[in-house]
């Protein structure tokens, strides 16, 4: 399993559109004759062998079902560090459409009905998490140097976006 | 002779073995033995004709060892040498075990606490050993031969002391641990394969002194768990601690005495039971001045009393959703395991929080045990050809401790096992040596809001300028979710890895002893146990070279490279007969080695074999 990408590993082609189905079939095939269930009584080495590749598979798996991760693990695969948040300049406008975001969730907190502003917030920020995707992907497909760029950009954004749910998800569960 | 077998694969590939096997439900207020029996999985029982165990072991005076109903019965008159629910204390530390009122004498001592009894002072593992065993026993008594290998169950929301103070019990028992299982992995591997349902499940497991909750995809045989959450001290025995509570302030008494505690409890139960068929019920205690107090429990009371408790499953509940993705809509069935669900005010709290009713028709005590025993019987390799496939999760995330006390996570939770992640650290001083490794679970960020696992040192690190080191620690996470950390110094390649020994876990020195003092192994020589331990791993080695040799030498070796392997083979052979403990882990070792290049064809080879048939052209 060396050498191989985490597209090579399912036989997909690396690309941005992934269908999740049949990702999910080649991982579960593949995890049934990896599996260390199938080594209860190989010897130590096979145990061992079985369990770092099966890790290895879950790992390819998780990174190409969730399309931020996927768009991260792309971009590190043309050379991109997205994780170091460093050296990335931000678009300004996006920076003043984080602040806004942010303070409408604090606002919710202050609303009527504090439970479902949060629900309206998520919603949004839902629609804003697809929107990117989609974007994202005409980027992915056009595979030039601008566009990957682009692309990286565009990731920050998501995730940044991500994080805003996660917290809305937070507080949603702290108002129960 | 074996070994002519092995020259000459495909005409001799004997027939396997049917291996016995068994699942064990390791409950905190019961336990369970099943195995497979001609195709079906049933439920073994003692000579009396029971199959639940009462997780209770009572120390007498005389060293004798009393385990289930009788050790039950005898709790009320001596409390303090008669321990039940012990599971609540395993992987725990002595702050852990003094929160709630037990009536237990603990110690304080270098490793686990342990409890005073008689007897001597005994450890939650020891304890749980002698039930394990008691477990293996009527097995292997009812079905006349010895057991392969078990699968125990532990609640998904074990951490990993937990899990590690489970599979110790194991080793103390003497018992073969082929996995450590998830009950409610194990509850919808029993119920899935009875129904042949697909698409997304709850599992809802309230038990004795625990609370799961998993959602679970089932697809073609995949058990695929999405999420799991829950509290690992929650369960029944809080309905009774509360109803216990409220009976001693109504009586006007204070519970300081182990002997009042525990007829309280044991009424709180009685009624706690007599609710779920009448509206209320009386209750007689008696007190500790030698008079009876009489009340009575309405359903209402009662209800007010349990509803806080359900409520306090319902949140994990709903963070499991959040965390799988799926929406109340999407979950097609909500599964009830465990014996506190059948209190109808929990099926009646559940059914409203999913919006469907729960399922209630399979026996809750009896599933998991069930599910256990069909995945031990897979694993032993009584099945070579099941399509059973199980994916499960970490319920906790793993982190390692960074500056200010602050925890970095290095895997999140819900991250399907096995897993290995790794991240870099690096000094803050100028010419730092040496860099100590803190090893966390938990979800808060800092340090002291989580569980403390393991703390160890990486040493020898060449003097560099702060920031120059680059240390790599990696998380490696096993199919029992048990966890291994490694640390290594990239420049240098230094390295320290612990096995993670959890701080509330025991030594493994702590183990030997105990297996020697052992009653059972006490007529045992150590040297010959040893002996008999390496002769039975022996043997395994030598099936497994014999059997992988059998599939894969023709396709995969050539005739030198065979000839290494059978060989090292013939040398293990020979060993095996020799009697010498040291002698045959050195042939394992050289056999090991010899088959390293084999096991890692193999590998690829089952690689390939798995993506055959997918070609990079169904796409274009």
């Amino acid at each position: 399993m060396m050498g191989r990408n985490h597209f090579e590993l399912f036989s997909l082609p690396v690309s941005f559109d992934v269908d999740i189905d049949s990702l999910s079939a080649r991982y579960q095939d593949l995890q049934r004759s990896i599996h260390p269930d199938n080594f209860t009584s190989a010897t130590d080495r096979e145990k061992r062998l079985s369990m770092q590749q099966a890790s290895i598979a879950n790992e390819a798996y998780q990174s190409l079902k969730d399309p931020l991760k996927r768009a991260q693990y792309l971009l590190s695969l043309n050379g991109i560090d997205v994780k170091s948040e460093s050296n990335t300049v931000m678009d300004t406008a996006f920076l003043m459409q984080q602040m806004e975001l942010r303070e409408a969730l604090d606002d919710t907190m202050d609303a009527t009905d504090p439970l479902a502003a949060v629900g309206i917030f998520s919603a949004d920020v839902e629609t804003r998490i697809k929107d990117l995707i989609s974007q994202l992907q005409g980027h992915f497909n056009d595979n030039t140097k601008e566009s990957l760029l682009q692309a990286e950009s565009l990731s920050l954004q998501l995730q940044f976006l991500y994080r805003l749910r996660e917290e809305a998800e937070d507080r949603e569960e702290a108002l129960l | 002779m074996a070994l002519l077998q092995i020259s000459e694969p495909g005409e001799s590939t004997a027939p396997h073995q049917h291996r016995l096997a068994a699942g064990i439900d390791l409950g905190t207020t019961n336990s369970l033995v099943a195995t497979v029996k001609s195709g079906e999985a049933v439920t073994l029982e003692d000579e009396n004709g029971c199959y639940m165990l009462p997780s209770v072991v009572r120390y007498q005076d005389d060293k004798n060892v009393v385990v289930g109903s009788e050790a039950y019965q005898a709790a009320a008159t001596d409390p303090h040498n008669t321990i039940s629910s012990v599971k609540r204390f395993m992987g725990r530390g002595i702050l852990d075990v003094q929160r709630d009122p037990h009536g237990y004498e603990f110690i304080e001592t270098d490793s686990v606490p342990r409890i005073r009894t008689v007897a001597g002072d005994v450890s939650a593992v020891e304890v749980s050993a002698e039930i394990l065993a008691n477990l293996k026993r009527r097995a292997e008594q009812g079905l006349a031969d010895e057991l392969g290998g078990v699968v125990i169950t532990v609640p998904a929301y074990f951490d990993d002391a937990q899990r590690q103070a489970t599979k110790d019990a194991a080793r103390l028992a003497g018992l073969n641990v082929l996995r450590l299982l998830n009950e409610p992995t194990a509850a919808a591997v029993a119920y899935g394969l009875d129904t042949g349902s697909e698409g997304v499940h709850a599992i809802y497991d309230l038990g004795g002194g625990t609370f799961d909750i998993s959602i679970l995809r089932l697809n073609r045989g995949v058990f695929e768990v999405l999420a799991t959450a829950g509290d690992s001290a929650l369960g029944g025995d809080d309905m009774d601690r509360a109803i216990a509570i409220w009976m001693a302030e109504e009586a006007g008494v204070e519970i300081d005495d182990a002997y009042l505690l525990r007829r309280l409890m044991n009424e709180a139960r009685r009624a706690k039971e007599a609710l779920s068929g009448s509206d209320s019920t009386i209750l007689n205690i008696e007190l500790v001045d030698g008079s009876t107090w009489q009340g009575s429990l309405s359903i209402e009371k009662f209800h007010q009393l349990i509803d806080p408790l359900i409520k306090k499953s319902l949140i994990p509940c709903r963070r499991a959703m959040r965390d799988a993705g799926v929406s109340t809509e999407e979950i097609q069935e909500v599964v009830m395991v465990g014996g506190s669900t059948r209190v109808p005010r929990v099926r009646e709290k559940v059914g409203e929080f999913f919006s469907k009713p729960p399922l209630v028709d399979i026996d809750p005590d009896k599933v998991v045990a069930i599910g256990a025993a069909i995945q031990a019987d897979v694993l032993v390799g009584n099945k070579p050809d099941d399509e059973m496939l199980l994916l499960d999760v970490t319920p906790l995330s793993l982190g390692i401790e960074t500056m200010g006390g602050l925890v970095e996570k290095v895997i999140p939770r819900n991250t399907t096992i096995p897993v290995a992640r790794a991240q870099e650290f690096t000094t803050f001083k100028d010419g730092q040596t040496a860099m100590a490794v803190h090893v966390l679970q938990g979800e808060r960020e800092l340090v002291d809001d989580c569980r403390s696992l393991a703390r160890f040192e990486l040493r020898d690190i060449p003097p560099m300028v702060a920031g120059a080191a680059r240390i790599l620690v990696t998380f490696q996470v096993d199919a029992d979710g048990l966890l291994e950390v490694t640390a290594t110094e990239q420049t240098s390649g230094v390295e320290a890895s612990v096995q993670v020994k959890p701080s509330y876990g025991l030594e493994d020195n702590e183990i030997e002893r105990m297996l020697r003092d052992n009653v059972e192994h006490a007529k045992d020589d150590v040297e010959a146990r040893k002996l008999r331990e390496q002769q039975v791993e022996a043997d395994r080695v030598f099936e497994a070279i014999n059997a992988a040799l059998v599939e894969d030498a023709d396709a995969l070796l050539n005739d030198e490279e065979r000839e290494i392997i059978v060989s090292s083979l013939q040398a293990l052979k020979n060993a095996r007969e020799n009697e010498s403990a040291a002698k045959i882990k050195l042939a394992i070792e050289l056999a090991d080695k010899a088959t390293a290049e084999f096991a890692a064809k193999r590998m690829d080879a089952s690689i390939n074999k798995a993506l055959s048939g997918h070609t990079l052209d169904e796409f274009k």
